[in-house]
Parts: structure tokens; C-alpha cells; sequence
């Protein structure tokens, strides 16, 4: 293992040390592990609250900011945090509106940030869950714990943070959540595993002409393995199983992520932007809004998340919506 | 099972994990995300500290607090998972000692939370997978007279082959379950932890 850290036990914080050094807009709590804004609560707004294993940043800590989250819980790197930080987040967060928790559908973060709902009703504070589970390689079905969620996590962030920013109501915010959820799916491919700096060795392993197919972002094994394809055909794979699922007729109009998973150069993102677009402008299906870069990784994971939301008028004007966070930042 | 017993059967616990970490990993990276034998050693080290320097007033308190403590430092599902067991055990048992068949039910009662907050059943290639026989085998021996040596001794033999048992299982819940029909063929990491929890309640409890 060959990482830039100090101590594979200290990994964590001396990250958020880092992030607390380097974004003053932030206030990061070593003790309680949580990243929030550093002006404190909105009063009279509803608060975005997000959290997860550590390891797919700028997830979570990279998009607190005015317009996106109030705050973030890291857990350690592909762990869910803890209740008691959801709790502490969620105490220094709410304005008095609410919060609403942004859960990326695992079985970890599904029961941790559960019981923090519990205590956070508890303590006053109204709590409603958004759950995102938008990833298609997994088969959805009631005898399994679902889809998990991917990078339809930053488009919720993004689009249900610009309407709590507007004062909307905790009903209204957590509803804006789910639509968005239910209008994304995602599919990645990876070329190369990656390595928790706990186990020292990667998740698995892939020869030099092959690839994972239908990964998540915690460097398990895909659905399947398969020889390595030119972008383009990785691109068509991955769009065919989106299309497929959620199938987009000519002229509809979507937001498009291409996202790196931590180890692919963006110009490679931008040769599979490149077939992205084609293949969307094959089908007539618009692509109106897009993001290329690494916005949800799976620390250096080599390979790319493919998302595709189906946005209505008001997803795209809150999506237009100013937003000032480490990772995210326009019209601000 | 006396006070003492129970510190030292989870102070067993930590050292199990710590011994079996690397295993528990391996086993979690084939399936998971390789963080089960990390993240237990973990949760129980930050155990046997919050256990140092406490007094409980019955057996029941100090699985409390060990439920507690791994809801507050394992995050994951384990964390909440394993949390919960010993807590609803734990409440349970309000005396200085517990018998066999007083820890048949508190052990049951802890099984009934883990299913409650994870909803899984055996078959889906999880902890219940050894959880369940264990607490069989656990209660049959109570019911029959047995002391809880004995009974242990039986639950820890079961939940072994529970473990073992999981691993032609297709996992239907927790990370395993997106891979699909590529979850066959490894053992689940939660069942062989739970099998090391009860072999470690056997060797405390042998006279």
C-alpha cells in the first residue's frame, strides 16, 4: 500500500484537520466528527444533513455551504458515522424548521441515521429521511436491501439544498429530495480496485485487460467482470442499463454527472463525456445541464458513474440556484 | 454468569477480534467492503476501555454498556446490529447472576431487537444465520437442565456450523446482496463474528 497519509489509524482526522485548515467557510468539530457551516444555523430554514463513510470525497464534507448542506457526518473510510454524530449535526444545525438527512441507501447508514432520528425527535427537532438508492446494477427487489445510492446523492444535495435555502418547508424540501432520487439512475464501471488504508489491500483484483462492471463506491466486487472496452463501449453499456431502466423519449431534458471514482484522469472523463453526449444526441434526448469532474469517489478507484436525471422546471431552476461549498460553487 | 464473568467474556470478545481481524476482513473483502474485522476490533477496544473503572449493579449492565458503546464507535451495520444484541440483552438481566435459562431468554430477547432493526431471517446469509441455531441450541440445553457451560458450549457449536452454513447462501440483505448470485461460495463475515462471540461465551463459562 503506497498512500499520502501519516498512519493508516489517523487517516480521518487529519483529513478534517485539513479540511478545517483549508475552508474557513466551514466549522469542523474533531470531537464530535461533523463539518457544518461556519455561521451556524439558518434560522426559520430547513437544514440538508448528509453523512457516510469517508473515502468518496468532495462527499459529504465538500458540498456544506449556502444552497447545499448545512452538514455532514464522515464516518471512518467506508463506514457509516455514528447516531451520535447525525444527533450532534443535526442539534447544530436546525434553525427551528427541521433537517432533513440525506441517506445513501446501505444497510449501515440506513439503521445508524434511523436511531438518530429516534434521538433527535427526542430532543425537539423534526426529522425527515431522503433515501437515495438510484443505482441500477443492483436488481431492486423487496428481498434484498435495494439499489444503493450513488451519484444521485449530489444531485438531491444540490436541487433539495437550493429549495431549503428559499425557505421552503421540511415537507417540501424532503419531497423535492425524493422526486429527484426517483427521476436519477446511475451505473459505474471500474477499471481498477482500490485499497482502505484499515486493510491495507485492495478489495479485489483485476488483470490489465479487464474490468468491473456495475460497481459501487466501496471497492466490492461489480456484477460482473469483462474484458476492457474502448469509453465508448463502456459508455454504451453503462447508458443501455440507465436507458433501460428508466427509459428517456427525444426531446425530454436531463441533467448528466460523469464522475471520476478518484483515480481517472478528467481527460479521460471528457472522452467519455464525449460518448455520453453522442449517444445522447442519437436518441434526441437533451442533456440541459451537466457535471464532469470527481464529485463522489471511491478513493482511488480508476473508472467512471455514469448519472442521469430526468429534470422537470423546477429541478433545473433550483439546480441554476446559487450554491458556495468547497466542491460546488456557482452564481455565488 | 456472575459480573466478573460477563467483563471477562467481553473483554474475551476484544481479544477474539483482535486475534481474528485479518480473517474477518478477508472474509468481508470477498463479499463487503473489507471494514467487518477492522470495525469490530474497534468497537470492542473502545469496549474495554468504557468498561475500565465501571461498576455495574447487575450482569445486565455491563452488556449495556457494551451495546452502547459499539452503537456509539462501530458505525456501519454492525455497529447498530451487534449494539442492539447486547443491549436488549442486556436489559434482561437486572440481577448480579444470571442462570441458564434466565440467559436463554435474555439471549433471545437480544435476537428479536437484531431482527427488529435489521429485519433479516435466516437464509439471507447474515449474523442471524448464526445467531438463530445458537439460541436453539442455547435454549433446548437450558430447557433440559443443562448448566450454562454446557449450554454455551452447544450454542457455540451451532453458530459455528451456522457460519459455515452460510456459505452456498445467495446474501439477500446488507452489502453482500448486491452482488447477487456472486455472494455464493464465501462464508458471511457477521455470522463467523457471532460465532466467535459465542465460542468466547463457552470458553469464559467452562468450569
Amino acid at each position: 500500500m503506497k498512500k499520502l497519509i501519516n498512519s493508516p489509524d489517523t487517516v480521518l482526522d487529519d483529513a478534517l484537520a485539513g479540511v478545517a485548515a483549508a475552508h474557513p467557510t466551514l466549522k469542523v468539530d474533531l470531537e464530535a466528527r461533523i463539518i457544518t457551516r461556519a455561521g451556524g444555523p439558518s434560522v426559520g430554514k430547513v437544514a440538508l444533513i448528509s453523512g457516510g463513510g469517508s473515502g468518496h470525497e468532495p462527499l459529504h464534507g465538500g458540498f456544506v455551504g449556502p444552497g447545499m448542506l448545512h452538514a455532514a457526518c464522515p464516518g471512518e473510510v467506508f463506514t457509516s458515522p455514528v447516531p451520535d454524530q447525525m444527533l450532534a449535526a443535526a442539534q447544530a444545525a436546525d434553525g427551528g424548521a427541521g433537517v432533513v438527512f440525506v441517506v445513501k441507501n446501505y444497510t449501515g447508514d440506513v439503521l445508524n441515521f434511523e436511531m438518530a432520528a429516534e434521538l433527535a425527535g427526542e430532543d425537539g427537532i423534526e426529522v425527515a429521511t431522503v433515501l437515495v438508492d438510484d443505482d441500477v446494477a443492483v436488481k431492486d427487489s423487496t428481498w434484498t436491501a435495494g439499489r444503493r445510492g450513488t451519484g444521485a446523492t449530489v444531485f438531491v444535495e444540490k436541487i433539495a439544498g437550493a429549495l431549503a435555502e428559499q425557505g421552503a418547508d421540511l415537507a417540501s424540501v424532503a419531497e423535492i429530495g425524493r422526486r429527484v432520487n426517483a427521476a436519477s439512475r446511475s451505473f459505474a464501471v471500474a477499471l481498477s480496485p482500490c485499497t482502505t488504508p484499515a486493510a491495507g489491500k485492495p478489495g479485489f483484483e483485476l488483470a490489465e485487460d479487464e474490468m468491473e462492471v456495475g460497481v459501487g463506491i466501496h471497492g466490492e466486487p461489480g456484477r460482473s467482470r469483462e474484458k476492457l472496452e474502448p469509453a465508448a463501449a463502456i459508455v454504451a453499456r453503462s447508458l443501455d442499463a440507465i436507458f433501460a431502466d428508466q427509459p428517456l423519449a427525444a426531446g425530454e431534458e436531463t441533467i448528466v454527472m460523469v464522475n471520476g471514482l478518484g483515480g481517472t484522469p478528467l481527460i479521460e472523463l471528457y472522452v467519455a463525456y464525449a460518448d455520453v453526449a453522442k449517444y445522447f444526441a442519437e436518441r434526441g434526448v437533451r442533456i440541459v445541464r451537466n457535471l464532469v469532474g470527481n464529485y463522489i469517489t471511491s478513493l482511488e478507484m480508476a473508472g467512471a458513474s455514469f448519472t442521469v436525471c430526468k429534470a422537470d422546471e423546477q429541478m433545473l431552476a433550483l439546480w441554476d440556484a446559487p450554491v458556495n461549498t468547497p466542491a460546488l460553487r456557482w452564481g455565488a | 454468569m456472575d459480573i466478573h464473568q460477563t467483563r471477562t467474556w467481553v473483554r474475551s470478545i476484544a481479544a477474539a477480534m483482535d486475534q481474528h481481524k485479518d480473517h474477518l476482513t478477508q472474509l468481508d473483502s470477498a463479499i463487503g467492503d473489507a471494514d467487518h474485522g477492522v470495525n469490530m476490533q474497534r468497537g470492542f477496544t473502545a469496549v474495554v476501555a468504557a468498561l475500565d473503572g465501571y461498576e455495574p449493579a447487575g450482569v445486565g449492565d455491563v452488556l449495556v454498556k457494551t451495546g452502547t458503546t459499539l452503537i456509539s464507535k462501530v458505525g456501519g451495520a454492525a455497529g447498530p446490529l451487534y449494539g442492539t444484541f447486547f443491549r436488549a440483552t442486556g436489559k434482561q438481566l437486572t440481577g448480579p447472576v444470571a442462570d441458564a435459562e434466565q440467559l436463554a431468554a435474555a439471549l433471545d430477547a437480544g435476537l428479536a431487537g437484531v431482527q427488529k432493526l435489521g429485519a433479516a431471517v435466516p437464509g439471507d446469509k447474515t449474523m442471524v444465520d448464526a445467531l438463530t441455531p445458537a439460541l436453539e441450541a442455547f435454549g433446548a440445553a437450558a430447557r433440559a437442565g443443562e448448566d450454562e457451560a454446557t449450554a454455551a458450549e452447544k450454542a457455540a457449536e451451532a453458530a459455528e456450523t451456522g457460519a459455515k452454513d452460510t456459505i452456498p447462501l445467495q446474501a439477500r440483505k446488507g452489502r453482500a446482496s448486491y452482488l447477487g448470485s456472486r455472494s455464493t461460495g464465501h462464508q458471511d463475515p457477521g455470522a463467523t463474528s457471532t460465532a466467535l462471540i459465542f465460542r468466547t461465551l463457552a470458553e469464559v463459562l467452562k468450569p
